[in-house]
């Protein structure tokens, strides 16, 4: 009996293995077939990869970016047919982990027709996979990674369009203390790398524009409860809250300090740029503001058009992050072509690729110019300002920060 | 510093009240079972988070049908109590047959994995079926009781500040002790609940004084789970939202109340529960007055898990055990 039982059981298990890499096989094929459209344009091919979640949590950005990224591949396609290259997308899906963009990053570097590659979404894929992408010396050019650390260290391959998280922290305390006249502010932070950093960035800039910080805590990501941390900024009475954290403790806060009675704004970073504070939070969501490094596509110049476009295209509302990956897109497919001007038509290098990424200056894109700096961060990168009316997602655009 | 904790210190207790009610509640599943078994169900935390889903979701349906409007809020919530109640008891029952009865006589520390096993398949189910159904794993809980007033504790002494308390926090202090007390009753008032002492005294002893002693173990596992399942509506409805997640370091502290009550007596996890979760409010609301600013809110699980290990240097049995004799 118990033999036939674990017999069962060893049999359960393997089928269930052989499903898992079966699975996992599948996706990566046919992930890199339908990218790859055609290679009947010439025998050349260019690839060029995009990573980012397709599965999981933060899949519906992680999917827009690679939208993005295929629509600008798919308007470049006839240029380098004439040149005799076919191009193709290859998209790996890093899955927000760290060791998956690793091992993606491993893999897009032992493929020599890969010249490129845009993303990551998540900061804490972007950093330790640009390592690998260093070895390489294959670029990336990221259209959401915020950290700081990402571009500090001056690595030749890592560029983003998109704001620093020092940059953003700065113009949220600007618009509070400047516009809407916080004089004694209360900053709430989740002790991540993230929310501290933006929170610190908030609390710094505030300060020297003149407000007072009544208190500075901090709150455990997963928790449920904030009255403790809310008692305090109870007692403070502060005429402005600003939170670093993400939207899920932040919809909590939200609504457990109107629960309290205080009604003083809150404001929190680009991580609560999601349509899931406003479920959590509810009417009470009303007044609340965020920073967020993307831009309303449709609102800007010549964006309805593109908007309109990427919808019928993909049947797909553009998400935040899609106007940025097509820019990136764009900058890589650029820099490519001009190298082979500049070759006279040969495959061009890797390295040669890089150099020219990092020398793209004022480029004009839907969603934003682009002129990359020494360390990679692009210098016309703007943070915007939003406010909820109601409980309707996104907030209003009130506001436009530039450098 | 003294003047703005005395400020708070209404709020803080009434925050800390409510919490400690849920802690209460759901220490009592562990307290009962170990009482019992000898055996720390370390499952409890989720059978707590998915009480949470349980009501939560029937809840949901009952907004997709547009009964909610209908239907008087304190009907709806009784109603969904007791169906967290049901599936959550069941569902207890079953992870006894399951993981545990077959483990009864082999060593405590299997068990243990066992219930930690159980726990993480809970968690993983739950957040399956929910991102089946939602797409997202954070599930944001529709509202019975949206009301909120104010005690007036400064009219009484300036010393003090106002409260605000939601109408919700009331039915939680009410659903709590009506179900402390009920179960306080069933254990020393009935026939079964004196089948469930016995039991507990001595295993072999009662089934020869004919109790079916596996009835009683089941019995004992429905009634715990049943109460952290109701617990974990009482949680989605007072904070909004609820995660797969939520269950394993609520019911470590509800585990820790249990041990700081005297582990496996039932006034004493009741106790335990109100003070863990008095000292983590008041923890996070002061913790940065007393210390200057050095040890913010966030240290509120140090300070009390602190407290509990002081307790229990100098009390080990807890507050409330008696130090176990030897058997002869």
């Amino acid at each position: 009996m118990k033999g036939r039982w674990n017999g069962i059981v060893a049999a359960v298990l393997a089928v269930g293995l052989l499903a898992g890499c079966g699975n996992g096989g599948s996706t990566t094929t046919t992930g890199a077939s339908s990218g790859g459209s055609s290679g009947s344009a010439g025998g050349k091919v260019i690839k060029i990869a995009t990573q980012s979640p397709l599965s999981g949590g933060s899949s519906i950005q992680g999917e827009a970016i690679r939208l993005g990224a295929q629509m600008s591949m798919e308007d470049h396609k006839e240029d380098f047919s004439k040149l005799g290259y076919s191009l193709e997308l290859v998209p790996y899906d890093d899955q927000g982990d760290p060791k998956k963009g690793v091992a993606n990053a491993e893999q897009i570097g032992a493929d020599q027709a890969v010249l490129g590659v845009i993303g990551h979404l998540n900061s804490g894929v972007s950093i330790p996979s640009s390592v690998v992408y260093e070895k390489y010396n294959i670029p990336m050019i990221s259209p959401a990674s915020t950290a700081t650390e990402f571009t500090d260290r001056k690595l030749k391959v890592a560029n983003r369009v998109v704001a620093r998280d020092d940059f953003q922290g700065p113009a949220a305390a600007e618009y509070a203390v400047k516009t809407v006249g916080a004089k004694k502010i209360f900053v709430i932070q989740d002790k991540t790398a993230y929310g501290q950093g933006l929170a610190e960035a908030f609390r710094d800039k505030a300060q020297e524009l003149g407000a007072t910080i009544a208190g500075y805590e901090g709150i455990t990501v997963g928790e449920k409860d904030f009255n403790g941390v809310l008692n305090i900024a109870a007692t403070q009475n502060p005429d402005f809250i600003f939170f670093g954290g993400l939207y899920a403790e932040g919809g909590l806060i939200i609504k457990q300090a109107r629960d309290k009675g205080i009604t003083a704004p809150i404001m929190g970073g680009d991580a609560l740029d999601s349509s899931g504070l406003v479920e959590i939070a509810g009417a009470d969501v009303k007044g609340s503001l965020y920073s967020s490094v993307a831009g309303e596509i449709a609102k800007m110049e010549g964006g309805t058009d593109w908007a309109a476009r990427y919808q019928k295209e993909f049947s797909k509302v553009p998400e935040g992050y899609s106007a940025y990956a097509y820019d990136s897109m764009t900058i890589m497919l650029d820099a490519i072509k001009k190298t082979l001007d500049s070759s006279g038509g040969e495959m061009p290098s890797r390295e040669t690729v890089r150099d020219a990424v990092r020398a793209t200056k004022d480029f004009k894109g839907i969603a934003t110019e682009v002129s990359f700096d020494d360390k990679g961060d692009n210098s016309f990168a703007k943070v915007y300002i939003y406010e909820f009316a109601g409980d309707t997602y996104p907030g209003k655009l009130v506001s436009e920060v530039s450098q | 510093m003294f003047a703005s904790i005395l400020q708070t210190l209404p709020q803080v207790l009434i925050d800390g009240l409510a919490l400690g009610a849920i802690y209460a509640v759901v220490a009592l599943g562990y307290t009962m079972v170990y009482g019992i078994l000898e055996l720390i169900n370390f499952a409890h935390g989720e059978i707590f988070m998915t009480g949470a889903f349980a009501g939560t979701s029937v809840l949901l349906l009952f907004q997709s049908m547009g009964w909610l409007g209908s239907l008087p809020a304190w009907f709806s919530y009784v109603l969904i109590i007791f169906i967290a109640m049901m599936v959550t008891g069941a569902l207890g029952v079953g992870i006894e047959r399951v993981a545990y009865r077959p483990l009864r006589k082999a060593p405590k520390l299997i068990s243990l994995i066992s219930a930690f096993g159980v726990s993480f398949v809970l968690q993983d189910l739950v957040r399956f079926i929910a991102e089946l159904k939602t797409g997202n794993y954070i599930i944001s809980v529709p509202q019975l009781f949206d009301g909120r007033f104010t005690l007036g504790f400064s009219s009484m002494t300036a010393m003090f500040g106002n409260a605000t308390v939601k109408t919700n926090t009331i039915f939680i202090f009410i659903v709590a002790i009506v179900l402390m007390i009920g179960l306080d009753i069933f254990v020393n008032r009935t026939k079964w609940g004196g089948a469930m002492r016995a039991v507990a005294q001595d295993r072999e002893t009662a089934s020869l004084m004919s109790i079916n002693v596996n009835k009683v173990i089941l019995l004992t596992f429905f009634i715990g789970s049943a109460l952290g399942g109701s617990t974990g509506v009482l949680f989605a409805q007072q904070y909004g939202t609820i995660d797969p997640y939520i269950g394993f370091i609520l019911g470590l502290k509800a585990f820790t109340a249990a041990v700081l009550g005297g582990i496996g007596n039932i006034r004493g996890a009741m106790f335990g529960g109100v003070v863990i979760g008095v000292l983590e409010m008041f923890a996070s609301a002061n913790l940065g007055i007393m210390t200057g600013g050095n040890f913010g809110a966030e240290y509120k699980d140090v300070f009390a898990f602190a407290i509990l290990i002081v307790v229990l240097i100098f009390k080990p049995e807890g507050l409330f055990g008696r130090a176990v004799k030897e058997k002869v």
